[in-house]
């Protein structure tokens, strides 16, 4: 750890590779490369240990443009590599990016386990609820009946919330941002700081096939009524005067946004955010914007032994005083002379 | 134990001394037929005899008791010649119920001897196996000589003071037939009886149980008139090269071998694999072998198996993934992954019978066009494929040598029969193999991640971790050298020719192709790959003692092949292929070098007979 302190501060710039990024102008992809390049020389991972994994898709042409190692995989599949990778050399810290496909449809089962093993990765979700690289067809985060060319008349699949389904695997972190966030480097930190497998989904405009979808919740006019920044200890307020705030329902176990002084509602009546209370982190990972805010910062963390740690630990307990011999182990047993 | 040992054998002046035999032992799902099999192996090894075996399990774990599709069967050929096959036709059946008789009873050489537990040929069971009479009562089984005791009686008679239920007392039935076949063949009970100790070493009850149904089934033989019941034998040892012998399974040889393999690169091992029949012993063998600091990862899925394995392997380990046929096509895509990101690797493919799930517990060949030709693109990567139990061993660490040595996948083809079947081996010393330890790149100066060493042209390998050497790879053609995303049309096919070139540069590296028997030219070339060795090599060494100019050429590396073995193909007249498959090696051969390789096929799920080689050889000489 003193390697950083010794070493002269890396900055930015020193984590943009030499290739040139190849995003549409305008994507929101440019804002989160901006991000972790902000964010990496506040960490003190030497340079050389940084892995960015990726499938494919817009998102998962992330590796390319930054200085570290990087491997850009197959459709889907970068948690798993992500996961061989780390248990390999536990040392090394991986970060894997990925987008509403490539993580939730074509690679849905791998996040699955890699969410519910716990390998300590961090996990960056670009979502833009649309399938770029492939031109505009609809994604499993999409709004139904959201017209696209392989759905003119408008799709009828049901979205999916990827932090409800990150909770639901029994992950240990859960947060969302949006690509242009100014403070996404430090949610950014905290996912890096989680010991264990930390998603941070990032709602993310792709200009040319879904354009302003956040807007309902990320445009100026509307943002402060709809979004609920959480912070650990902290009441659950939001709005423009700060006065509204998220009560719990206890006949329904339903949130319900309240008004602070109306109906006789009080700041004690407001749910104070617990980040290690899973159910709560659900409740608020669910807010869609529509009848509540959406949520934003660090949802849910609460650390538990990490998978590479478990494989670590397994092959201490299985070393003996001495170092093992195979010839000894082919000599075990039944043997005879002849 | 050791009363066992020394008392004479009564029976010594009666015993017939044969070179060979062959016994297969048949019952339910659930009447432990495949640990009868593996305590029979184990007694007859340590006899010194020599033996292979072939378990032939059905795919359900526990069919419905008494049908014919829950029949397990477990064969083993034995005797104090070369044994080179678990047997053609078994000169022994021991059937513990009606349906494995109804299976069974076709393959029994007409005289041979059948063992039935006639406790268990209720009209009820006779039905569930398809019989309209009894055949212990009807004339049919005429041309057999028939060994009819009501085991199930005697065994739980024998378990009596045991206190156990009927349920768990007939489960004792197999150490029973075991203690009796043990009389008929003269062998020693002592390890039997010391397995079954350690292994029910927290019941000592059942253990007891055991015991007393192996005595007992002894006893049943010592007591009779001796004679009186069958024939019995004696198989004096064989003569083996000189040295320290074990049984070893392919499963189990090829984990072993794995383990020396990457000792020798100087690697550790990542194993990254999902369940599959009949893939998983190899998983099971590594999955004990954390000591040497083995990692296995049982992974959501065939793909996540290979996928963490390439992730290993750039990382810096030896990422080692193995399935079976339908596994390893839904690794396909991750498989071109490693062949364009030049990464090592190695993947196991257990054959099974297909296509589609096919017959999951009967073993085939017919995944060689997959391995060679199987993926998208211009795709090539090494193949190699292990002729026995043993041979696993050696195959895997040549898989590890060429994977390391050239930055490549290594397809390594074994199949079911391979993976389960034992025999006895020489065992060898890892630390006698010459090492060949992996070279990672350090130096940042003129570093590229695909600069190439101009010889093997393998690219370096730089590993996450190491300062100054920070890259990009990934799937998109890259440009030679840099490694950086390119799309122009002359690097693509620099890039084809490279990989190709590579690959095929390999054959420089191999050995050159011997001749297993025979001379190197002649009338008839008989050339093989894989499991078929057996039944070849005996059927070919049958025809040269009659005289004939045949030649058993077996093939380890299938892709590349080796330099000389067009030229050596060339100086015979005829070249046939069997294989169990419908002729996949006779088309690679055909391609390759425009010879009329005639295939002989066989697809039942069951090994070649060497009757069967011997007929196809007569066939080819005399057409």
């Amino acid at each position: 750890m003193n390697i950083a302190v010794t070493k002269e501060k890396l900055k930015p710039a020193d984590f943009a590779s030499d290739q040139e990024v190849r995003w549409c102008p305008g994507c929101g992809d440019y804002a989160i490369l901006k991000a972790v390049q902000r964010t990496l020389p506040d960490l003190e991972t030497p340079k050389e240990n940084y892995v960015f994994v990726s499938g494919i898709g817009c998102s998962s042409r992330f590796p390319y443009y930054m200085s570290t190692y990087g491997f850009h995989t197959i459709h889907g599949r970068a948690p798993a590599f992500a996961t061989g990778i780390k248990i390999t050399n536990p040392e090394l810290d991986v970060w894997m990016i990925t987008g509403d496909g490539d993580g939730f449809s074509i690679g849905g089962n791998h996040m699955l386990h890699v969410l519910r093993r716990n390998v300590d990765l961090q996990i960056l979700l670009c979502n833009n609820e649309i399938y770029g690289l492939t031109k505009g067809q609809y994604s499993p985060t999409s709004e139904v009946g959201l017209r696209t060319p392989s759905s003119p008349d408008g799709s009828i699949d049901r979205p999916l919330k990827p932090l409800v389904f990150t909770l639901g695997t029994g992950a240990r972190f859960a947060a969302r941002a949006y690509d242009t966030q100014k403070n996404l480097p430090e949610i950014l930190k905290r996912a890096h700081a989680h010991k264990g497998t930390s998603l941070v989904e990032i709602l993310q405009n792709c200009i040319v096939y879904n354009d302003a979808v956040f807007d309902n919740v990320l445009a100026r006019d509307v943002a402060a009524e709809k979004q609920l920044h959480v912070e650990h200890g902290k009441p659950l307020i939001f709005g423009a005067d700060k006065n509204k705030g998220i009560r719990l329902n206890t006949k329904t176990l339903t949130l319900e946004a309240v008004t602070i002084g109306d109906n006789g509602v009080s700041l004690d009546d407001i749910l104070i955010h617990d980040e290690k209370n899973r159910s709560l982190a659900t409740l608020l990972a669910a807010m869609d914007g529509r009848e509540l805010p959406v949520a934003f910062g660090v949802i849910y963390c609460d650390p538990a032994e990490t998978y590479e740690d478990g494989i670590t630990h397994k092959i201490e307990a299985a070393k003996g005083p001495e170092a093992p011999s195979l010839d000894a182990l082919l000599r075990k047993g039944h043997t005879w002379q002849a | 134990m050791n009363e066992l040992k020394i008392k004479a054998d009564p029976a010594s002046s009666l015993r017939r001394e044969a070179s060979s035999v062959v016994i297969r032992f048949a019952g339910d799902s659930g009447d432990g037929i495949q640990i009868t099999g593996s305590r029979f192996t184990d007694t007859t090894a340590l006899a010194g005899n020599d033996l292979a075996t072939f378990p032939d399990f059905p795919a359900e774990i526990r069919a419905p008791v008494g049908t014919t599709f829950g029949v397990s069967a477990f064969q083993i050929n034995f005797g104090s010649r070369r044994i080179e096959t678990a047997g053609d036709d078994p000169d022994v059946l021991v059937a513990l119920n009606p349906a494995a008789l109804m299976v069974n009873l076709a393959r029994l050489k007409t005289g041979g001897t059948i063992i039935v537990d006639s406790g268990t040929f209720s009209e009820r069971n006779l039905k569930k196996a398809g019989y309209k009479s009894n055949p212990l009562e009807d004339k049919s089984l005429d041309a057999f000589s028939i060994v009819n005791i009501d085991i199930t009686k005697l065994v739980l008679e024998s378990v009596k003071e045991f206190g156990l239920s009927q349920k768990e007392g007939l489960r004792c039935k197999n150490f029973w037939v075991l203690g009796l076949v043990y009389w008929i063949y003269g062998r020693d009970r002592s390890d039997t009886v010391d397995w079954l100790k350690k292994k029910f070493a927290g019941r000592p009850d059942i253990a007891n149980a055991n015991i007393a149904a192996l005595n007992a089934g002894h006893v049943y033989g010592e007591v009779s008139e001796i004679g009186a019941i069958t024939q019995l034998y004696t198989i004096p040892p064989a003569h083996m090269p000189h040295g320290l012998y074990r049984t070893v399974t392919g499963g189990e040889a090829l984990a072993w071998g794995l383990v020396a393999g990457a000792e020798l690169a100087n690697l550790k091992i990542f194993f990254g694999s999902y369940p599959i029949t009949p893939a998983s012993p190899v998983l099971h063998a590594l999955a004990k072998m954390k000591q040497f600091g083995v990692k296995t990862f049982q992974a959501e899925d065939e793909i996540a198996a290979i996928c963490s394995a390439i992730g290993a392997s750039y990382a810096g380990a030896l990422g080692i993934t193995s399935s079976s046929g339908p596994g390893i096509a839904l690794k396909g895509e991750a498989i071109g992954l490693a062949i364009s990101t030049e990464l090592p690797l190695i993947i196991v493919n257990s054959q099974r019978a297909g296509p589609s799930t096919g017959l999951p517990t009967k073993t085939e060949q017919s995944d060689l066009y997959q391995a060679v030709y199987g993926r998208n693109g211009d795709s090539p990567l090494v193949v190699l494929a292990s002729h026995g139990p043993a041979d696993c061993f050696d195959v895997a660490i040549e898989a590890c040598r060429l994977a390391t040595k050239y930055m490549t996948p290594v397809m390594l083809l074994t199949d079911g029969y391979i993976g389960n079947a034992a025999e006895p081996w020489l065992i060898p010393s890892v630390a006698d193999r010459a090492p060949f330890p992996v070279k990672k790149e350090t130096n940042p100066k003129g570093f590229a991640p695909f600069n190439r060493d101009p010889g093997t042209l393998a690219r370096v390998w730089a590993v996450p971790g190491t300062p100054g050497l920070e890259h990009r790879i990934g799937g998109i053609e890259k440009e030679d050298g840099s490694g950086n995303i390119s799309y122009e049309p002359a690097n693509h096919q620099k890039m084809t020719n490279l990989r190709r070139d590579k690959i095929l540069g390999i054959a420089r590296d191999i050995p050159k192709q011997s001749v297993e028997s025979g001379d190197q030219t002649g009338d008839l070339a008989v050339v093989g790959w894989g499991s078929t060795y057996g039944p070849i090599s005996r059927a070919v060494n049958n025809k040269m003692a009659d005289g004939k100019k045949v030649s058993h050429i077996h093939l380890r590396h299938i892709w590349p092949l080796p330099q000389n073995l067009g030229d050596l193909l060339r100086g015979f007249d005829k070249v046939i292929v069997p294989e169990m498959n419908d002729g996949q090696l006779k088309t690679v051969l055909r391609d390759q070098f425009l010879i009329d390789a005639k295939p002989i096929t066989k697809v039942t799920g069951q090994p070649f007979k060497i009757s069967e080689i011997e007929g196809a050889i007569d066939a080819a000489l005399e057409n």
